[in-house]
């Protein structure tokens, strides 16, 4: 524990408000483990019938790494502003890849998981 | 905090709840729609919430971006379900990609001031991001057949693998002790491109369920420590879903092989053939007359669908076959093994799109106790998952795989391309059985044929 409140202590020293400060890093392993608990709940609730249409979906929802990098398209740099740019976008347009035609073929998938009598009915018609 | 931020981390609060509720209403085909929809709307709510980020002052990159990737991920929506074991794969790499790339970005712009936590977190994420985007690369090329499909092995890749493994281990380490020395930064990263190739290409295309799960657990776990990168709570929600959906169906993946992950990524299935097996004697030839008399006259008929399906784009003619033999009354049900295919589910998703409705899909464990009072199992472009050996011989190579079995049902059909071996390269005991018939041709075309040989009868 020692070693551990020292690691912290030098880490704060050598780099002021960037590093992530001890109380937020145990919040966001709190949110880690219980969302990897849900993920564990909720997802193998998924009959394998649905199996494709939930990768996708995972997919679509893990583009939100979208909003990171946005932020890095967008700010103002003191050093390697273009560098630092050109990533950014780099990464908004493969996060909106993931975003646009993740959810977009997720729904297109789940369309066609019909009931017997929707199917019946719409070849009725 | 100001007003502004409250709004943003609103915004990201009501994103992981709906990507929650989202993910859970895919519990049922009847919810699927509307609460992935919900899922959608939380994303949009973020994106809207972010382009308000006080931190932002240029908004040029941002539209080039989002424009460019709307514009790429919309044709991308649009490739037949036949295509979609790539296209996933590519998805796949396009998600580590944007996660590597924020990684890469915030190292040029804070340097070792990020500090040794977030620097753990970011290494962590741009090595598995890196390895994602070039594993998933190869498996997309392997899928689309642009890269040979048969693992790639040579003398001594064990040892290059665990080289190169020990190599990202060591820049990793070497870096964290030098914050500022980029150079094993970057090599990590180089180190990184080329483990991913090497993951990958040793294995079989007939293992790409697996990979391409644990390719997905991999992209998400990659967003998520962005998420301990950037502090970001909905980064690090979204990112384990991500990784533990991936994970989860790694597991059962290999559950429905009965191998290990190691034996998956490590093995080389498919390259060493053991024809260790007591298959034997002729193959019993059958006329498509004779089929359509034995289906036209069954009670009960089960397809079985594989991989084979798919590349014979066979599943409408499937389906109108199915329902030919429903309005004669015949009870038509589609057995699906979980590794069916090139991806979790990918079975399910075609005959869905050729109309099936879902209550006729059943699982293998719904459909194996009713095979013995079937009267006909059509098993179209399946092999290894409907292979027997499994079941009897605890020398093949595929011994303990749980299978679905076509063997028990009165009578068998296969419809195969020819006399060859499958994919996986294994002789299959249950095309020699006496209750088997074979239909050699393109399984497409045989069961047209067999939809107007079923209405003549």
């Amino acid at each position: 524990m020692a070693l551990i409140a020292a690691f912290y202590t030098f880490a704060e020293q050598t780099s002021g408000g960037l590093t992530l400060s001890p109380a937020v890093l145990v919040a966001s392993l709190y949110v880690f483990a219980l969302a990897a608990f849900l993920g564990y709940q909720v997802i193998s609730r998924v009959p394998p019938l649905l199996h494709t249409p939930l990768m996708s979906a995972t997919n679509a929802i893990s583009g939100i790494s979208l909003i990171g990098s946005l932020v890095i398209a967008g700010s103002r740099y003191e050093h390697h502003q273009t560098l630092a740019s050109v990533l950014g976008c780099l990464a908004v347009t493969s996060a909106m890849i993931n975003v646009t035609g993740g959810f977009l073929i997720t729904d297109r998938m789940l369309k066609m998981f019909r009931k017997k009598e929707t199917v019946k009915a719409e070849e009725k018609k | 905090m100001i007003f502004g931020q409250y709004f943003l981390e609103a915004t990201y609060l009501i994103a992981s709840c709906l990507f929650v509720m989202g993910l859970k209403s895919l519990s049922h085909p009847d919810t699927a729609r509307r609460g992935m929809i919900m899922a959608a709307a939380g994303m949009a709510a973020a994106l809207v919430g972010t382009l308000f980020h006080p931190e932002i002052h240029n908004y040029i990159w941002i539209v080039v971006g989002l424009i460019v990737g709307s514009s790429i991920g919309i044709p991308m929506a649009m490739v037949p379900m036949t295509a979609m074991p790539q296209r996933t794969a590519l998805s796949h790499a396009f998600g580590a990609l944007a996660a590597s790339m924020v990684g890469l970005a915030e190292y040029v712009i804070h340097g070792a001031g990020l500090g040794p936590v977030k620097m753990g977190a970011l290494g962590l994420e741009v090595m598995l991001g890196s390895l994602t985007v070039t594993g998933s690369l190869i498996a997309a090329g392997k899928l689309q057949e642009v890269i040979r499909g048969t693992p790639i092995m040579f003398k001594g890749q064990h040892y290059v693998n665990l080289a190169l493994f020990l190599g990202m281990i060591t820049c990793f380490v070497l870096w964290m002790i030098n914050p500022a020395s980029g150079i094993y930064f970057y090599t990590l990263v180089g180190l990184a491109f080329l483990f991913g190739v090497m993951l990958v290409i040793p294995i079989g295309s007939a293992d790409m369920p697996v990979v391409m799960s644990l390719l997905n657990s991999y992209a998400g776990l990659s967003s998520a420590a962005t998420g301990f990168v950037l502090g970001n709570n909905v980064l690090i929600i979204a990112g384990t879903l991500d990784g533990f959906s991936g994970f989860i169906l790694s597991i059962l993946m290999c559950r429905a092989m009965n191998r290990s992950i190691t034996n998956v990524l490590f093995g080389g299935f498919g390259a060493v053939v053991a024809t260790d097996t007591a298959a034997g004697g002729t193959m019993r030839e059958v006329t498509l007359d004779d089929v359509a008399v034995q289906l036209a006259y069954a009670n009960q008929v089960v397809f079985v669908p594989g991989y084979g399906m798919a590349t014979a784009q066979a599943q409408h003619a499937c389906r109108e076959l199915g329902d030919l033999l429903e309005e004669r009354g015949v009870s038509v049900k589609y057995g699906i093994h979980p590794v069916a295919g090139r991806m979790p589910g990918h079975m399910n998703v075609l005959l869905a799109e050729a109309n099936v409705p879902y209550s006729s899909l059943y699982e293998m464990e719904q459909i194996n106790p009713e095979l013995s009072t079937t009267d006909v199992a059509v098993v179209i472009g399946a092999n290894d998952v409907v292979n027997p050996d499994a079941r009897d011989n605890p020398k093949s190579p595929i011994a303990g795989m749980p299978i679905i079995e076509v063997d028990r049902a009165k009578s068998v059909v296969v419809l195969k391309r020819g006399k060859g071996k499958g994919f996986s390269g294994l002789e299959n005991p249950l095309f020699f059985k006496s209750v088997t018939g074979m239909l050699y041709g393109d399984a497409k075309s045989s069961l047209s044929n067999l939809v107007q040989a079923v209405q003549k009868v």
